[in-house]
């Protein structure tokens, strides 16, 4: 059970590293100072979410590895993060529908999670759920005034929307180890998440003046097993340089 | 056609103060987006804290007075303090 | 520091009884160290050294950002990346507080914009060097934000309210910047041979820059004495940068690093230490435009800027949509 629960945690940790990784790219250059700025909240808030899950990870593994080496010496095919966060930030239009996709999850996902039988698990999912609760009202704001902003933010969000669509199915198609989890009462339904979800980003898309795409389109997979995309290479090549170029040093 | 947010200046009551305290302005579209903005920039989400945005032009002002405006840096990310770095007792200055 | 190469707009400082009523009032009121506010009275010039001085240090902060995101993504830990972005996301406020307060007299922040992105207002010379290694982040914190303390500290009490108060709120959040940037270079020099190489490195390249911050000596100038005399800035160039020495050579030695000035000496007489010449040749030409990073600098600025008009415009149109529905409601 102990390993399932660190693969578990790893998928919760990589989403966080991952999403937090992308963001930061973004420091100085968004679109306005006060947008930049919360931005680089959000960005803070997954990053330390992320630590307590790897923390949580490294213990029960229990063979010494920390934060850092779970971070950063773990090669592509080991990370556990869902395809959509490994997405590149295109466009600011990119970035707002992936951040919006994903939010949209997580707080879903982290509601369940805060009545985990796993009490550690229930306490950093209430923590990050404040966190979180403030990122799905703050982007599907975002939506609602891009979608029905200027003509020219309508066509970027939908195409942004449309593009990204695919990889949202694999939020909600549960692998062994979250079927493991859930049987345990440590871990939700994900399954089950796709309804309230699906509602979620229509009433958004809606109000937005959005379309949404089909539920029923053919949705990308492998990021929960480690088979990424092509970007984390390049991510987790910049991310670990550092640590990998000086094996031996403490910084 | 300027498209430029208009300016709000925002005020903030912390979770033990008893009034509102002007921290400064920001741009944003509307309201409610300079209340969110005013959450990210002036208060780093803490927990408890009143904001009051008002638009720029909205206020009406005495002549020569102090607006007393105060600033409360509230953090949650303890090494934001300067004293989350314990500095070595021999270095001056930091 | 950030009144680098800014014109007060005057030949010569008046003397009290050579100023109309007004300005005389408004003199008094600065020398008696009473708080010049938005809507008093001023000088013409004041408000024009002040929307220059001021607009360039949030200028400063923003462009400022640039040199340590490039490090942000390759940050070593999780808890440096962690501070990192919270000291960068500082400086975006510190940027927005300062363009708040240059607001207060009279000029827009999309005016303060047009004027970065043309060039024709200048930011802090020391953000057109590069940031080559993770020290280089270290010795940011620990010497650039130190240099900037050192300037923002004595601004506090400057004449101009909005100006003052901004100070406040920015020192108090500075003193984390030179101590997470100190706190990486302890890391290193304790570490391995190559850390402390690399943190040797750094400080070979941002120690003179980083003095020039300071600016020319201005012992001549009048754009200082008159500054001075208008209380918004209270010690020279010199002064602040002989205290930046002081204060960081002691920190260097305690780091087991060599400061790269041969000429440096402690000088029992004067209780200083005397330094080497500064190229200020370098400092011209940096300023001008001919620093390594300046163009790229500004280019990401300007882009970051043009990329994201959809996004404002969309949100401004959104707004009024929302406000002539409302109307239309009411």
């Amino acid at each position: 059970m102990d390993n399932t629960k660190f693969e578990y945690l790893l998928r919760l940790a990589d989403n966080g590293l991952v999403l937090s990784q992308r963001l930061s790219e973004w420091c100085g250059k968004g679109p306005a100072l006060e947008e930049d700025m919360a931005l680089t909240n959000v960005a803070l808030d997954l990053i330390g979410q992320a630590r307590f899950w790897f923390d949580y990870a490294g213990e029960l593994e229990g063979q010494g590895r920390d934060e850092d080496a779970l971070a950063f010496h773990r090669d592509a095919g080991q990370f556990r993060n869902l395809l959509l966060v490994e997405q590149p930030n295109g466009t600011y239009a990119d970035t707002l529908a992936r951040q919006f996709y994903f939010d949209s999850w997580h707080y879903l996902l982290l509601q369940k999670l805060c009545a985990s039988k796993d009490t550690r698990i229930a306490g950093i999912a209430d923590k990050s759920l404040k966190e979180v609760a403030y990122h799905v009202r703050r982007s599907g704001d975002l939506v609602v005034r891009l979608g029905d902003g200027t003509a020219k933010s309508h066509q970027m969000m939908q195409d942004a929307f449309d593009t990204l669509w695919a990889y949202t199915g694999e939020m909600f198609q549960p692998d062994a180890v979250e079927a493991a989890m859930f049987e345990a009462g440590a871990g939700p339904d994900v399954a089950a998440l796709r309804a309230p979800w699906l509602a979620h980003v229509a009433a958004v898309f809606d109000e937005a003046t959005l379309r949404m795409p089909s539920p029923d389109a053919w949705m990308q997979k492998g990021g929960k097993e480690g088979v990424h995309s092509e970007h984390l290479g390049f991510l987790l090549a910049e991310m670990q340089f550092l640590q990998r170029a000086y094996p031996n040093a403490v910084w | 056609m300027n498209n430029e947010w208009p300016l709000w200046e925002v005020f903030i009551r912390s979770q033990h103060g008893l009034a509102h305290k002007h921290v400064g302005s920001l741009h944003a579209p509307d309201a409610e987006m300079a209340v969110n903005n005013a959450r990210d920039v002036y208060t780093r989400r803490n927990e408890g804290v009143s904001i009051w945005v008002v638009r720029a032009s909205d206020i009406v002002a005495s002549s020569p007075s102090d607006k007393g405006a105060l600033f409360e840096p509230s953090n949650s990310k303890v090494y934001r303090h300067p004293t989350f770095f314990p500095m070595p007792e021999e270095v001056k200055n930091l | 520091m950030y009144a680098q190469l800014v014109d007060t707009g005057g030949k010569s400082v008046k003397r009290l009884d050579e100023m109309g009523a007004e300005e005389r009032a408004f003199q008094e009121r600065v020398d008696a160290g009473v708080k010049i506010e938005a809507k008093d009275w001023m000088p013409d010039n004041y408000r024009k050294t002040l929307i220059r001085q001021i607009s360039q240090h949030a200028h400063s902060e923003i462009v400022g950002q640039l040199p340590e995101g490039n490090w942000v993504t390759r940050a070593p830990t999780l808890k440096r990346k962690s501070i990192l972005l919270a000291k960068i996301q500082d400086e975006a406020g510190h940027g927005l507080y300062l363009y708040s307060a240059a607001e207060t007299l009279g000029i827009s922040r999309d005016e303060m914009l047009a004027a970065l992105h043309s060039g024709k207002a200048k930011y802090s010379s020391i953000f057109n060097y590069p940031t080559l290694t993770w020290a280089d982040i270290g010795a940011i914190g620990w010497l650039v934000d130190g240099s900037a303390i050192i300037n923002q500290i004595p601004l506090c009490r400057c004449s101009y309210g909005p100006y003052a108060r901004a100070m406040v709120r920015v020192c108090k959040e500075e003193s984390f910047h030179a101590r997470q940037g100190y706190d990486i270079m302890m890391a290193m020099c304790n570490g391995t041979p190559e850390q402390k190489a690399m943190a040797q490195d750094a400080l070979n390249r941002w120690w003179w820059p980083a003095l020039m911050m300071f600016g020319p000596s201005d012992a001549e100038s009048v754009n200082s004495v008159q500054s001075a005399a208008w209380r918004i800035k209270l010690f020279s160039n010199d002064e602040l940068r002989q205290r930046m020495v002081d204060q960081s050579v002691p920190q260097a030695e305690f780091l087991g690093l060599t400061v790269p000035d041969p000429d440096l000496r402690w000088n029992e007489e004067t209780q200083k230490y005397d330094f080497g010449a500064i190229d200020w040749e370098e400092f011209t030409n940096v300023v001008r435009g001919n620093g390594p990073c300046n163009k790229e600098r500004l280019r990401t600025r300007v882009k970051a800027y043009d990329d994201g008009a959809w996004f404002r415009d969309a949100l401004v149109a959104h707004a009024d949509k929302k406000n002539a529905a409302t109307q239309l409601v009411a």
